[in-house]
């Protein structure tokens, strides 16, 4: 299946949540917060801590390590506090 | 009658099938696509087929034995509504890694050590080139025997010594046979010794490595710095209690009591597996045979499964004595030091909210807003906790104020608003 993650395709196997798609790819960090524009990505892994959100489909705060992506899914780096497309 | 388990790891699987096998109609809440929980990731577990299995399900709110819940893909806005009436509820909602917080630990490249876990087993992916494990607790050894097949773990630092054990020999030999399976890590395990800061701009470059005294604070001439990728800290398991709390179940020492059966404070409400104690999977597997059975009302108490909780909770005991968290951690925090990483309050900002006068943890939250973020608290709620406890000198009087949380997990207000109020009509 093959997903957009900030503009660029990217074939992704079964099974793998987005963490595992954007560490695999090299990325630490998709996301800032929203008081001191800090870098975040994967933390607790297990859907626990809220670090790892990213926008899917234009709906942020989305969690990385809990979302199996779908096919065509847009998936894109969220900056801060931000409202639905 | 009907018994809704909550929770799909080793003690909802084995309550799910106790009950199930006692003749109950059983549903099986998990908020995984597949069950198994965080211990049995990577791994296949099926339920006894009478179970109705609801995957990607998340128990939102209760009112007594009445759970709203939604079902679908995670944090989607399309996920379906429902509400499940129980004759009888068993909690086995599990735990998740607690971290000391360190100067730097909000940077990427941090991870917990349950984290680089799932990230390894279930997804084949390593966190980093160098990485680097510290913390507490046997956990650390399966952590970092997956870690080494896929990646380089430059060191493995366990803050305690391991004297703790020697005083429990019989709860130590009953693990041994599991211990044996990490022998060849064993000779690399750094006792005393720990990650006390992590440094970078945008990720983890590097961290400070001390060794410890006993009481965990810093021998300060032996401070160096290793070059690393990846940090994986684990400092033992916090309970995840917001559902026993909003149900009402009483706490004993920060978790769930229960009597022999399982049994809570709250009439049909059992409770098994980590949130009753941290003591691993097979005690988390026989504690949910046990409440299992009790909520469906077996006619025949399971012998073998209560003397395995027996002999569990020995171990569990022991595990607790001996991988303590003492109080000079705090020394490793700077006042920039992140506590509360959803609102980025720093030991500065608790500092100056106990300044002005809170000395409760309702007060804290709301004028340090540590622990109102996304996470709702589950991940700085102990520290902040134990951090605001020394400074005052006395336990805050509302110490469950971290756990306690009327929505469980975060929803939209799109799925507030369609939320069902009553179960459908059962055919």
């Amino acid at each position: 299946m093959r997903i957009t993650i900030d503009g660029e395709p990217h074939d992704v196997p079964p099974n793998r949540t987005l963490a595992a798609v954007l560490i695999a790819a090299g990325r630490q960090s998709w996301r800032t917060t929203r008081t001191n524009d800090r870098p975040r990505g994967v933390f607790c892994g297990i859907g626990v801590c809220f670090d790892c959100l990213l926008v899917v489909n234009g709906v942020p705060d989305v969690r990385a390590c809990q979302r199996f992506p779908a096919d065509g899914d847009v998936v894109r780096t969220q900056h801060g506090a931000e409202l639905p497309e | 009658m009907r018994v809704v388990v909550v929770g799909g790891g080793p003690a909802g699987l084995a309550a799910a099938d106790a009950a199930a096998q006692a003749g109950a109609d059983v549903v099986l809440v998990d908020s995984e696509p597949r069950l198994g929980g965080q211990y049995h990731r990577g791994t296949e577990q099926h339920a006894d087929p009478r179970v109705r299995h609801l995957p990607q399900s998340t128990v939102w709110a209760t009112e007594g034995r009445r759970l709203h819940v939604r079902t679908g893909p995670a944090d989607s806005p399309h996920r379906t509504g429902q509400v499940l009436d129980a004759d009888a509820v068993v909690l086995a909602t599990g735990a998740h890694d607690h971290v000391v917080p360190f100067p730097g630990w909000d940077l990427p490249g941090v991870y917990t050590a349950g984290a680089a876990q799932t990230l390894a087993k279930a997804q084949g992916v390593a966190v980093g080139e160098r990485v680097v494990v510290s913390g507490t607790g046997p956990f650390l050894l399966p952590v970092a025997t997956s870690l080494v097949k896929i990646t380089r773990v430059v060191a493995l630092l366990e803050a305690n010594g391991l004297g703790g054990w020697a005083r429990h020999p019989w709860a130590a030999a009953g693990k041994l046979g599991e211990l044996a399976g990490y022998a060849p890590l064993l000779p690399r395990v750094r006792t005393r010794t720990a990650v006390v800061a992590a440094h970078g701009e945008d990720r983890v470059t590097a961290v400070t490595v001390a060794r410890l005294n006993p009481d965990w604070s810093i021998r300060e001439d032996t401070r160096r710095r290793i070059a690393v990728d990846a940090v994986c800290v684990g400092h033992g398991f916090t309970p995840r209690l917001d559902l026993a709390v909003s149900i009402g179940c009483h706490l004993v020492n920060g978790f769930v009591r229960v009597d022999a059966t399982g049994a809570t404070s709250v009439p049909g409400v059992y409770a098994a597996g980590e949130i009753t104690g941290i003591g691993g999977a097979a005690l988390a597997a026989a504690e949910g045979t046990v409440a299992g059975a009790a909520a469906a009302r077996a006619p025949h108490p399971p012998l073998n499964a209560l003397r395995a909780v027996r002999r569990g909770r020995a171990f569990a005991a022991a595990l607790a004595a001996a991988h303590p968290l003492p109080s000079g951690r705090h020394t490793w925090l700077t006042p920039d030091t992140t506590l509360c990483r959803c609102e980025e309050v720093t030991v500065r900002d608790l500092d100056a909210a106990l300044t002005r006068g809170a000395a409760d943890g309702r007060t804290l939250k709301l004028t340090s807003r540590a622990g109102l973020g996304l996470c709702q608290g589950r991940v700085c709620g102990r520290e902040v906790t134990a951090l605001a406890t020394a400074r005052l000198g006395h336990p805050l009087p509302d110490a469950e104020a971290f756990h306690r949380r009327p929505f469980a997990t975060p929803l939209r207000l799109g799925e507030l608003a369609d939320t069902p109020l009553l179960p459908e009509e059962d055919p």
